[in-house]
């Protein structure tokens, strides 16, 4: 009986997923159907010829039907080929793509670490010592950090660290394959990720730490307490852990939402990832690769949110059962 | 209980100091007035005075004088008024009316106009608050404060103007839906499932592409991205609240289910939703900022937050200013807008809790 309802839920879960997809993929694509006027005009100026215009029309394949553009469109799509770059450097849309996403990829990683890194013992503590000096004060400065838009963050952090005191390079980016290696990449990364970083320490410190509260009041911890187990041992191995699902849960999603977050931070420091692609390409008209980096950014994060959904159930015992 | 806990939880929490009685003691006071006047010297110092210093002792200073100024403010906010004083809230509220009133009252003031290019000016002129340029000029020796207070109308249009658009919409859709169920939601689900699959920034720049950005363009592609959110709580709160009684109470009158979504659950639904809405003007404001920081939102020479501090990266290190004065007030507005939710969002909480 169980197993029949989990899978009419799965089932559904699947159909709904499936449209969703159907829907992002077609947004994106209809997003050229918004441009006013012609799009190959957009894309060559008011002065091109009827014929290099018919060439563009035909090669965005605006001279058919709109179900058949989209049919075409998205089978090329699913074999991976989503067309070729209409500005200068050229090259396949998935070819470009393909040498911006470990960049963006990179940071967003590096990013989360750093912010668990910090937000770990911070939130732990501040639970620990609920309404003391520590936990006032890193409440404020998350609260802060919460309200710094990423640019302004990115810019005072080049200012102070790589302008006044010359510890991290400014812009520029080293490949982690290139022969100077890991520690000179990592180098160049650090800025750019603690840029992505502060924030989502913020909000990762504000979780944790509302989570923690509310296990260090169970009777458990009290029984652990009082029958003298170290607080650092109550703390971090049997408060932490409880407490600590909604983090995970929530920094898969981040993972996520980063992937097209990273474009300020990749403006600011010249880095030449998926982000600094698609805001040249808006700048430039160049509408298949807005096309791609939107889809392969949309996709993943909703394909991530069902991971993390799905993984959710093997964090926590409790909520295995019962769901739904 | 509800309010001890409360005081726990939230920093800006009232704390008793001195006597237990809650009254003021002359400590307190000396404390607050000392703290407040060492912050204002302090960002005094570190902002105009030490001009030959090292920079890094005016960082110090400048973060030690709001450290001191806002511990300072609070004191004497809370022996003036109390130890409930919500002295971060008030603050809130205060600089918000400050940036409304002159953004509205803009074009009755001496200004220069927004279009305005000198011939000949000294560009960058360091801020001085007792100069014609009280916080400085830009590359092309435009006022600083003129420009940033017609920036401010375009933070405030995008902000307010979409936020107030979005409500509309979502409220209204988000009520249907949590209130119908059935196959209104499940459509209404896929559609906010796939706006919300977009990131807002990425959203911002697939419109941008397609759109030519002007003001009327920008305006709609803020008001969309702020609807699904809308839908997604208002339609969680109506859950919640059509299951009361009151509403049961309603349907038993025989009311009719336009009279309870309108007369019963609407007015429940709007508390919260208004004070999340203050959350979402302030991430516009971000998101209007980042926009025209990244050249394809409000583009000069109309001033726009965004487009100040972008104009200015490139003299980052020699007139730092350029941009730390925009990035405070943007911080600032960012940061009150917040707070004010969040005063709401814990009134809210309070208020839940009491009523069990």
């Amino acid at each position: 009986m169980r197993s029949a309802s989990w899978l009419q839920t799965a089932g559904r879960r699947a159909i709904h997923l499936a449209l969703v997809l159907f829907l992002v993929s077609a947004g994106t694509f209809s997003l050229l159907q918004f441009t006013p006027g012609d799009p190959a005009l957009a894309i060559l100026g008011n002065s091109a010829t009827p014929q290099a215009v018919k060439e563009i029309d035909h090669q965005l394949g605006l001279d058919k039907p709109l179900l058949t553009q989209y049919g075409h469109w998205i089978s090329h799509a699913l074999t991976g080929n989503l067309g070729s770059s209409l500005v200068p450097p050229g090259g396949t849309v998935v070819s470009r793509i393909a040498q911006t996403l470990p960049v963006s990829l990179e940071l967003t990683v590096l990013a989360v670490f750093m912010a668990l890194l910090l937000a770990i013992p911070i939130g732990v503590w501040s639970a620990y010592r609920e309404g003391g000096p520590f936990d006032r004060f890193f409440s404020g400065t998350s609260f802060g950090l919460l309200s710094t838009p990423g640019f302004v963050t990115g810019l005072v952090l080049a200012l102070l660290f790589s302008l006044e005191v010359r510890a991290f390079p400014r812009s520029q980016w080293v490949r982690i394959t290139s022969s100077q290696g890991v520690p000179s990449n990592l180098k160049h990364a650090f800025l750019p990720a603690l840029t992505l970083a502060l924030p989502l320490m913020a909000i990762y410190t504000r979780l944790l730490r509302a989570d923690m509260v509310q296990t260090l009041r169970e009777d458990y911890i009290t029984f652990a307490r009082s029958k003298g187990m170290p607080v650092r041992k109550v703390l971090l191995r049997y408060a932490l852990r409880p407490s600590s699902i909604s983090l995970i849960t929530l920094s898969g999603v981040t993972l996520g939402a980063l992937l097209g977050g990273t474009v300020i931070v990749e403006t600011i420091y010249a880095l030449p990832g998926m982000g600094q692609l698609l805001v040249t390409a808006v700048g430039d008209n160049d509408y298949p690769i807005v096309q791609g980096v939107v889809l392969i950014v949309a996709v993943s994060y909703v394909l991530l949110n069902l991971i993390v959904d799905v993984s959710y159930g093997f964090l926590d015992p409790r909520t295995r059962r019962g769901r739904r | 209980m509800a309010d001890a806990e409360l005081a726990l939880r939230s920093p800006a929490s009232p704390r008793l100091r001195g006597g237990s009685s809650g009254i003021a003691s002359l400590r307190d006071w000396r404390y607050g007035v000392v703290g407040t006047g060492a912050g204002i010297g302090l960002i005094f110092l570190a902002t105009m005075g030490l001009d030959h210093g090292p920079t890094w002792s005016r960082w110090v200073l400048g973060v030690a004088g709001v450290f001191a100024l806002s511990r300072g403010l609070d004191v004497l906010g809370k022996a003036r008024f109390g130890p409930g004083f919500q002295t971060g809230f008030w603050l809130a509220a205060i600089w918000v009316g400050i940036v409304v009133v002159f953004a509205v009252l803009a074009p009755l003031l001496p200004l220069q106009r927004p279009g305005y290019l000198p011939l000949s000016a000294p560009s960058y002129v360091r801020p001085n608050l007792f100069s014609s340029h009280p916080l400085g000029t830009d590359s092309f020796g435009r006022d600083y404060l003129a420009r940033l207070i017609w920036g401010s109308r375009i933070s405030l249009i995008v902000g307010l103007g979409c936020t107030a658009v979005g409500l509309a919409l979502g409220t209204g859709l988000g009520l249907v839906a949590g209130y119908y169920k059935g196959r209104v939601e499940a459509v209404l689900n896929l559609l906010t499932d796939s706006l919300l699959a977009f990131p807002p920034l990425v959203f911002l720049l697939a419109l941008v592409a397609v759109l030519r950005p002007s003001l009327k363009s920008l305006f709609i592609a803020f008001a969309l991205l702020t609807v699904p959110t809308i839908i997604r709580l208002a339609k969680a709160n109506t859950f919640v609240f059509t299951q009361r009684d009151f509403v049961l109470a309603a349907e038993a009158l025989g009311a009719r289910h336009r009279r309870i979504i309108c007369r019963e659950v609407l007015p429940n639904v709007l508390r919260p939703l208004l004070s999340y809405s203050m959350v979402i003007v302030a991430s516009l404001i971000v998101a209007e900022a980042s926009l025209s920081f990244l050249g394809l939102g409000i583009k000069p020479p109309s001033p726009s937050w965004g487009n100040m501090i972008a104009e200015s990266q490139t003299v980052l290190q020699r007139d730092p200013h350029a941009i730390l004065v925009p990035a405070s007030v943007l911080f600032l507005t960012v940061f009150a807008f917040n707070r004010l939710g969040e005063a709401g969002r814990a009134r809210r909480e309070s208020r839940q809790s009491a009523l069990g």
